[in-house]
């Protein structure tokens, strides 16, 4: 059994979340999202014209996200370009984002959403979805609701948030599922699962992480009040 | 797909109807055929309803990963081919082609259904790599469930070939894969505020969300993937895994 966790947190805590947005001065909207120390920025490009056109929607704007790891964001160094992995990331993370935001007032235009994790301790694409869905709202783009998102699961048969690297290859058995939530609606709009888990422990963990997304929220929403206050 | 026919779908769904006449929690008829290309270590056809997918097994020897040097590997490869579907073209792997593999390797991988540790040859050395390959031969809705039980199936009677050190005998294959668990993947898609347990194509290309949930014989959710644009709420997650718990074992059943 798994009864304190390697760095001492409570089994409902969050690690330190540090939310800065304007990170890249050149896009639309931008923001770096740090838990722990899992690094993503985000970088919004548009609404700008979509080419090839047939891929124009003249009823709507799209959403296109990109997720990707720097090379260097792990031990084992990871090949440049995008892999199967990172492509069904930027999938589900655009999924994840799609719910949030309303993009009928830009036809066949495209908003580009690019998420980069620059240093990996798990929990990578629910790191790059807390700093797209700030970049999103730094853009200006209307939104219905933030997305914040983490990762809820079971290590060594303790039902916990946040699991960081050592958890998520814990020995004695580890389940990692990344969950979104758009808060205030209460709507989940990423859900995975890798792992093993009994029905009621994965809604015990939903609810965990609704009340860490609360969490999340609050860091997102002093990101946002502190450029636009100050700035 | 126009929007008669989303309306006409809708209204169906609303008297508690499906197009195809099922019941909401109601899975197609499934027909399971085995030992279907001689040449595969282990092979299967599966059928959903017209939904057909063909998936074969093969094993090479190569060198483990570096973090698991007396553990055998799993590639799962997806061709989602231009003859079982208006919708797919040729080309280098499309983005829904990956996800179809990578869930299926989900919960093949998650359940630990393969003994690796026996795939494994000469430590640090040699392993064996077992290659599934999903080939989508019509598609009528629900790739994925089809996808993963037909890899169970091939995974099931595939036969480990023959190795002097040297050279692979696939002429001579005798000791049987060591598989040790069935995980089994359930979608259900959801529709307005209807669940719908495997999609049909028309229900597919409607609905607003999707949960895929693998499951093993013990009732442990090993695999979920969310797809579709749209959202789910805890109560949702709650009753999708409900009706994927019974529809597990009704289609565990299957295999032979």
């Amino acid at each position: 059994m798994y009864i304190k966790r390697s760095d001492g947190r409570g089994f409902d805590e969050l690690r330190k979340i540090e939310a800065k947005v304007g990170v890249v001065k050149s896009a639309n909207g931008s923001a770096m999202f740090r838990i722990g120390d899992t690094i993503a920025i985000a970088a919004v490009r548009g609404p700008r014209d979509l080419y090839p056109k047939f891929m124009q929607n003249p009823k709507s704007g799209i959403l296109r996200c990109n997720y990707n790891m720097m090379s260097f964001s792990v031990d084992e160094r990871i090949r440049p370009g995008p892999s199967r992995r990172s492509r069904e990331i930027s999938l589900v993370t655009e999924n994840a984002l799609l719910p949030a935001v309303d993009l009928e007032e830009f036809p066949n235009a495209v908003v580009d959403v690019f998420v980069e994790i620059v240093q990996a301790d798990a929990g990578t694409r629910c790191a790059g979805i807390c700093a797209a869905s700030l970049a999103l709202a730094d853009a200006g783009i209307p939104m219905r609701d933030m997305v914040c998102a983490i990762s809820a699961g079971k290590v060594g048969g303790k039902i916990l948030v946040d699991l960081d690297k050592f958890e998520e290859d814990y020995e004695g058995g580890s389940t990692d599922m990344p969950v979104a939530f758009l808060p205030r609606r209460n709507e989940i709009s990423l859900l995975q699962l890798d792992g093993g888990m009994k029905k009621d422990e994965i809604i015990k963990a939903l609810e965990l992480a609704k009340k860490s997304c609360e969490k999340i929220l609050e860091v997102q929403r002093k990101a946002l009040m502190e450029k636009y206050q100050h700035g | 797909m126009d929007n008669i026919s989303k309306e006409y779908l809708i209204k169906l769904l609303e008297k508690g109807k499906r197009i195809d006449g099922r019941k909401f929690d109601e899975i197609r008829n499934i027909d399971i055929s085995y030992d279907v290309s001689k040449h595969a270590e282990g092979s299967a056809r599966v059928k959903f309803g017209d939904t057909e997918v063909i998936v074969g097994v093969k094993l090479e020897v190569g060198e483990p990963f570096p973090d698991k040097l007396d553990e055998g590997t799993i590639i799962v490869g997806a061709e989602m081919l231009p003859l079982s579907s208006p919708d797919f073209e040729s080309g280098p792997p499309s983005i829904d082609s990956i996800e179809l593999s990578r869930v299926v390797d989900r919960a093949i991988r998650e359940s630990k259904a393969i003994d690796l540790k026996k795939l494994c040859i000469v430590e640090g050395e040699k392993v064996w790599i077992v290659l599934i390959d999903i080939y989508t031969i019509n598609n009528c809705g629900n790739l994925q469930d089809a996808s993963s039980l037909a890899a169970l199936a091939a995974l099931k009677q595939a036969k480990i070939p023959e190795y002097d050190g040297k050279n692979v005998s696939y002429k001579n294959k005798n000791e049987k894969l060591p598989l040790v668990s069935l995980p089994i993947e359930c979608s259900i898609t959801k529709i307005k505020d209807k669940l719908l347990t495997d999609p049909s194509l028309e229900e597919e290309k409607m609905m607003d969300a999707r949960l895929t949930v693998g499951i093993t014989e013990s009732g442990e959710i090993c695999a979920m993937q969310k797809g579709g644009k749209g959202v789910l709420t805890i109560e949702d997650v709650s009753k999708m895994i409900d009706i994927s718990l019974k529809n597990s074992e009704k289609i565990r059943k299957l295999l032979k």
